[in-house]
């Protein structure tokens, strides 16, 4: 069982009253709230060891160089890599797939196929429509269900050959479906296609073990997961990372530069060109300490009790929809009311105290397929309560009231 | 009556409220009394880009007077569209475009001015004033 009160003392966030109430943060899909030991070791870095990494010879730069790898390391332990030097310090989930998308620039010849699902955020979209327009190659689209999950048939007839790049997110952001992603990664391998996972959605809730589900590349983001904004990571094997070429030019990514011919850095640094985020990259290391410390067994058994929990009382609530109705499900619920607009709800339950997201997401291929504008996302972390959820269904009501 | 004027009524109306929800209900009630707008107007060159709801505005010339329709299909919007609509509609190019906007503030609606709002409250103001430069330049033409 986890001490919830005890953990929400960890954010300090989440004592405060927004429009006069007691906040109550359902927007984790788009960031998480930040403990006060992620908090404190941001100051602590910049306090104690700032300094620029990877070159200097001074000591802070010393120790500054060892705290980010440190980090690294930890990262790698956490998804279980197999090579420290396989994961990448990005901006971000975006940064990740635009990195390997034009990586596959190189790769990809006219006729080739890239795979996306309708569930996809258009960071994992639009990258890839980028890529086909640059290189002659055809984008493929797994459908999904009225549940809104991918209709798997369909993409095992999409594969062929010709597929060169399957990528999909673990967890959709709109809807909170889990995808099966092993059997897209096995199936994929299969003919000869390489795997991208975009995690953003995921690592808040799960532990992804990337040498057990054997994708080529994982993406995700650090603020999803009590991590600063701006840090992320891109896991790629070291096999695909060694032959996409780099990503951007600059400082930390070359073995030797002439005006003839530069040499790339071995990995991680060939991608990691400039200087990085490396308050960010250390940071990231303790919200994920952090997180192992309470255990994502624990996050996952909580976090599916209050899944329940909401789509119960939300359920009570006349002419509610959810969208997204599988077993498999994240702690999110994305719903609308009955011939009432989500804007008008979310900017209602505002000023209740009560923080959704509204809109697309982000995801508006998933919004035409039902018909919709866009739907009401609450979603859930390890920090929230039965009770919060409570609070948000009352404030529903009360906007239906208003509004009908 | 002036735009200035119109806009006091207006702050005059919404001071009676004590609190946001008697405010909401308010603009909920303006939002469903708006005039409805021609079905032929609901058409994408009249979508203002980058709300979350859509809106569609028009606007026309009536003698030297400019007047706007418009519609949306989130009720919020749509109250905020008539008291823009009440502001704005049927007065000369030159006043639309030299108007303020304060009375926006003074009746508690501040927070749609910001831009993660996107509702377009700052976008549909563009666009009234956008229509007013529009006319006025046609009409010196």
């Amino acid at each position: 069982m986890l001490d919830i009160q005890k953990i929400r003392a960890d954010f300090p966030i989440l004592s405060q009253t927004v429009n006069g109430k007691p906040l109550v943060y359902f927007d984790n899909g788009a960031t998480s709230q930040k403990p006060q030991i992620v908090i404190d070791a941001e100051v602590k870095y910049y306090h104690e060891i700032n300094a620029n990494i990877h070159r200097g010879v001074h000591t802070l730069s010393q120790l500054a160089t060892d705290a980010y790898e440190i980090s690294r390391g930890k990262v790698k332990d956490h998804i279980n890599a197999k090579h420290a030097h396989e994961v990448l310090f990005t901006s971000g989930t975006t940064h990740g797939i635009n990195l390997v998308a034009n990586g596959f620039a190189s790769i990809l010849k006219t006729g080739d196929e890239v795979v996306v699902s309708s569930l996809e955020h258009h960071s994992n979209i639009v990258p890839w429509q980028m890529l086909c327009e640059k290189t002659g190659a055809v984008l493929r689209v797994i459908p999904i269900d009225e549940n809104g999950e991918l209709i798997i048939s369909e993409f095992d007839a999409l594969l062929s050959e010709k597929t060169k790049i399957v990528t999909v997110n673990h967890i959709s952001n709109a809807l909170g479906v889990i995808n099966p992603i092993k059997y897209i990664i096995d199936k994929a391998h299969a003919v000869g296609a390489a795997v991208l996972i975009d995690g953003a959605q995921a690592v808040p809730h799960l532990k992804p073990d990337v040498q057990e589900l054997d994708c080529d590349f994982y993406a995700f983001s650090g603020h999803k997961m009590c991590g600063p904004t701006g840090t992320g990571i891109l896991y790629g094997k070291e096999e695909w990372l060694n032959k996409l070429p780099p990503y951007q030019g600059g400082g930390e990514m070359i073995k030797e530069v002439t005006f003839e011919k530069t040499t790339y850095a071995d990995l991680p640094h060939k991608f990691e060109a400039g200087t990085p985020n490396i308050a960010g990259g250390i940071v990231l290391g303790t919200a994920i300490d952090y997180l192992n410390e309470i255990g994502f067994d624990k996050i996952q058994e909580y976090e599916n009790e209050l899944l329940e929990h909401a789509t119960k009382r939300l359920n009570e609530i006349e002419g509610i929809r959810i969208y997204g109705n599988t077993k498999n499900k994240a702690s999110v619920v994305s719903f609308n009311i009955d011939g009432i607009h989500p804007y008008d709800v979310g900017s209602i339950i505002d000023k209740l105290g009560i923080a959704v997201r509204t809109g697309h997401h982000c995801a508006q291929p998933i919004m035409n397929f039902f018909c919709i504008p866009g739907t009401i996302r609450a979603s859930f972390s390890f920090y929230n309560t039965k009770e919060e959820i409570d609070a948000m269904v009352d404030a529903v009501k009360k906007a239906q009231t208003m509004l009908s | 009556m002036t735009i200035k004027e119109i806009q006091d009524e207006i702050i005059d109306e919404f001071s009676m409220f004590d609190d946001w929800m008697q405010r909401y209900e308010y603009i909920i009630e303006l939002g469903k009394s708006l005039p409805l707008i021609k079905e032929e107007y609901k058409v994408d060159e009249n979508l203002i880009k980058g709300c979350q709801s859509k809106v569609w505005l028009q606007g026309e010339q009536n003698d030297d007077k400019i007047v706007f329709t418009a519609d949306s299909d989130a009720i919020l919007t749509k109250g905020i569209i008539a008291i823009l609509i009440r502001a704005f509609s049927n007065q000369k190019a030159s006043d639309i475009i030299n108007a303020n906007t304060d009375f926006i503030d003074e009746i508690g609606l501040k927070e749609h001015l910001s831009a993660t709002r996107a509702n377009g409250l700052v976008s549909m103001i563009k666009n009234i004033k956008m229509y007013a430069l529009a006319f006025d330049a046609k009409n010196k033409n």
